[in-house]
């Protein structure tokens, strides 16, 4: 049940993400209503295909721990072996934490999530150029309620693709 | 920093002949709650709110200064109210400037045990002196008097100074009233860096820009302030020069820079960097320099704190499996740990006597502000919001002040080591976080 929730979250979340720097995971699925009008011989951009697995782009963390759930391994492979795939492709991962607690010892346990889905995807074959790490801490929250519900929202890693 | 130009003491000797005294403006007599701040343009007003008094109370009365348009006593009586320690008599309409001219009998029968009076006189050069006695009431003895040249922008400073000769000579301890703080205030999506009077007043911008600070931490002198900020799009580590306004980086190495903490010499900043794959405590010349690691630890080292003769690192670190308290030399060596109780203790600071030390522990889901006494490993709890953070010393050792949420917004709240004394801090816009209460002024 918290799993749909999760992934209907998600989805709705990406199109409301206002803050990410690229502008690929901000846009919506209209330019593939468009597309269809068209002909069916317009591809769409896999990581922007909100029917796939690349379109989801956030790892969710339990409070205090950088264990990556093994619901998001299938998600990091799909991202490594499009990375494998696409030389010129790099992403930013983003260490995120809720608010609570100690800001520094956040901004550590941030980089330790980016670092932990880095360590999946460099396992995967992706090369460590294609592939930094950033904390953020709890300084950028998603979600600015003090409640579980926001705080669960903000323990994350993203996948940031950095456009050339 | 204006330098004092004359400061002499006023004996009392005994009796001796009364003076007229001028006609002066009669006072409303002292603030106790909701101190609002008559504050420069630009920053928002700081407010301090007292919600919990001390035990055992020194009942004072100050009674308004001659001539005072400036406002001194009120500033001095407000500095005494606020600070928990002293239960305010009313003056009343008493107009004594003069130690030959107070009733001593009469401010027993109000309950008062000690009396401040004081005036405010022209002086040469456009200048003026401020002059005040503090009285024992039941000995009918002078304790402190003294009598201060100054110009017209020191009003403030001097009435905290005297503020702070009295909390001295009735406590024993050295008082904060002449002190200042540092904290972040986050208003729509611009965060600064502010440094206001300990009392609130005067809040000044010192850093103001779109990307988030955090750990401000105040050089030994109080003349900068390290921070970390996010400009660049990560943690980075900058000195701010509080009398040039100019600031370096420190350090911006591969990954994030960040907890800076200053040697209590003043020439080093030991800090966090995670950039060999770990989080690890480094310390580095404040001038520059190669920062030499301190420690090549497992997991998570962050936070450092220097204990007062600068030879102990007190840090948090979850090489044991969840973050907790260690303390390591600063020439390096095994690490021990302090805290015992808990999964999460995080944020320690030692005391300015180096005998205990404040940090944030989780318990029952609640983040608080505890004290632990390094001989006997006790600790005790000192806060009980749902969401505190970053305990930060008074440099008396008297006061915590740390960050909290109060309706949903972002406060300070200021609590004394024993409990009792309670005060929240608030902005009428914006959160306010990450305070650092600055070092006593020389």
């Amino acid at each position: 049940m918290k799993k749909l929730m999760l992934s209907s979250l998600l989805v709705s979340l990406l199109a409301a993400c206002g803050s990410q720097p690229t502008k690929e995971a901000a846009k919506a699925p209209a330019p593939k209503a468009a597309a269809t009008a068209q002909t069916k011989a317009v591809a769409v951009n896999p990581l922007n295909d909100p029917n796939n697995i690349l379109s989801h782009r956030s790892v969710y963390y339990a409070f205090d721990k950088s264990i990556v759930k093994d619901e998001y391994k299938p998600m990091i492979k799909a991202h490594s072996e499009y990375l494998v795939g696409h030389a010129s492709a790099k992403v930013q991962l983003q260490g995120n934490c809720d608010e609570r607690g100690s800001r520094e010892y956040n901004l550590a346990l941030g980089q330790r999530r980016a670092d932990s889905v880095k360590q999946l995807m460099e396992a995967a074959g992706v090369p460590a150029a294609q592939v930094s790490t950033v904390s953020y801490g709890s300084e950028k929250p998603r979600a600015a309620g003090h409640n579980e519900e926001a705080w669960a929202q903000n323990r994350r890693t993203d996948i940031v693709y950095q456009s050339e | 920093m204006k330098e004092w130009r004359k400061q002499s003491a006023l004996k009392f000797n005994g009796p001796r002949r009364g003076h007229d005294g001028n006609d002066m403006k009669k006072f409303a007599s002292w603030v106790v709650f909701l101190f609002c701040v008559l504050c420069r343009p630009a920053v928002a007003a700081l407010s301090i709110e007292i919600v919990g008094g001390g035990e055992n109370q020194i009942p004072i009365a100050v009674v308004p200064f001659e001539s005072d348009a400036p406002g001194v006593s009120s500033v001095i009586a407000a500095d005494l109210a606020r600070c928990g320690m002293f239960k305010m008599i009313d003056p009343g309409s008493d107009q004594t400037h003069d130690i030959a001219q107070v009733s001593f009998p009469g401010w027993k029968a109000k309950g008062a045990d000690a009396l401040v009076i004081g005036g405010i006189y022209p002086a040469a050069g456009g200048q003026f002196e401020v002059r005040f006695r503090l009285l024992d009431v039941a000995k009918q003895v002078q304790l402190a008097g003294f009598s201060y040249t100054v110009s017209k922008d020191q009003f403030r400073q001097t009435a905290h100074r005297i503020a702070d000769v009295i909390y001295q000579q009735m406590t024993g301890d050295q008082g904060v009233f002449s002190t200042k703080i540092a904290y972040i205030m986050k208003r729509a999506k611009r965060f600064e860096l502010q440094v206001a009077d300990a009392d609130g007043y005067g809040a000044q911008a010192v850093v103001s820009v779109a990307s988030p600070i955090i750990s401000p931490a105040w050089s030994p002198d109080g003349t900068k302030i390290a921070y970390v900020s996010f400009e660049q799009g990560k943690a980075v580590v900058y000195v701010q020069d509080l009398l040039s306004g100019r600031r370096h980086i420190v350090a911006n190495y591969r990954g994030s820079n960040s907890a800076p903490a200053w040697s209590p010499d003043g020439k080093d900043i030991a800090f966090t960097l995670s950039r060999d794959g770990h989080s690890r405590i480094h310390i580095v010349n404040e001038a520059g320099g190669n920062p030499r690691l301190v420690e090549a630890s497992p997991g998570i080292s962050t936070e450092p704190s220097f204990s007062p003769d600068g030879q102990q690192i007190i840090f948090t670190s979850d090489r044991g499996g969840s973050p907790q308290i260690y303390r390591i030399a600063v020439a390096g060596g095994p690490a021990e740990r302090l805290t015992f109780e808990g999964n999460y203790n995080v944020s320690p600071h030692y005391s300015p006597d180096g005998k205990s030390f404040i940090y944030l522990e989780r318990n029952s889901g609640h983040f608080n502000v505890a004290e632990q006494d390094f001989a006997t490993g006790q600790s005790q709890l000192l806060t009980d919001g749902d969401l505190d953070q970053s305990p930060t010393f008074a440099p008396n050792g008297k006061l915590i002040l740390y960050a909290s949420i109060y309706n949903g917004r972002g406060i300070l709240a200021i609590v004394s080591t024993d409990g009792r004394i309670k005060q929240r801090l608030t902005m009428q816009s914006g959160d306010i976080r990450e305070p650092a209460w600055g070092p006593f002024v020389k």
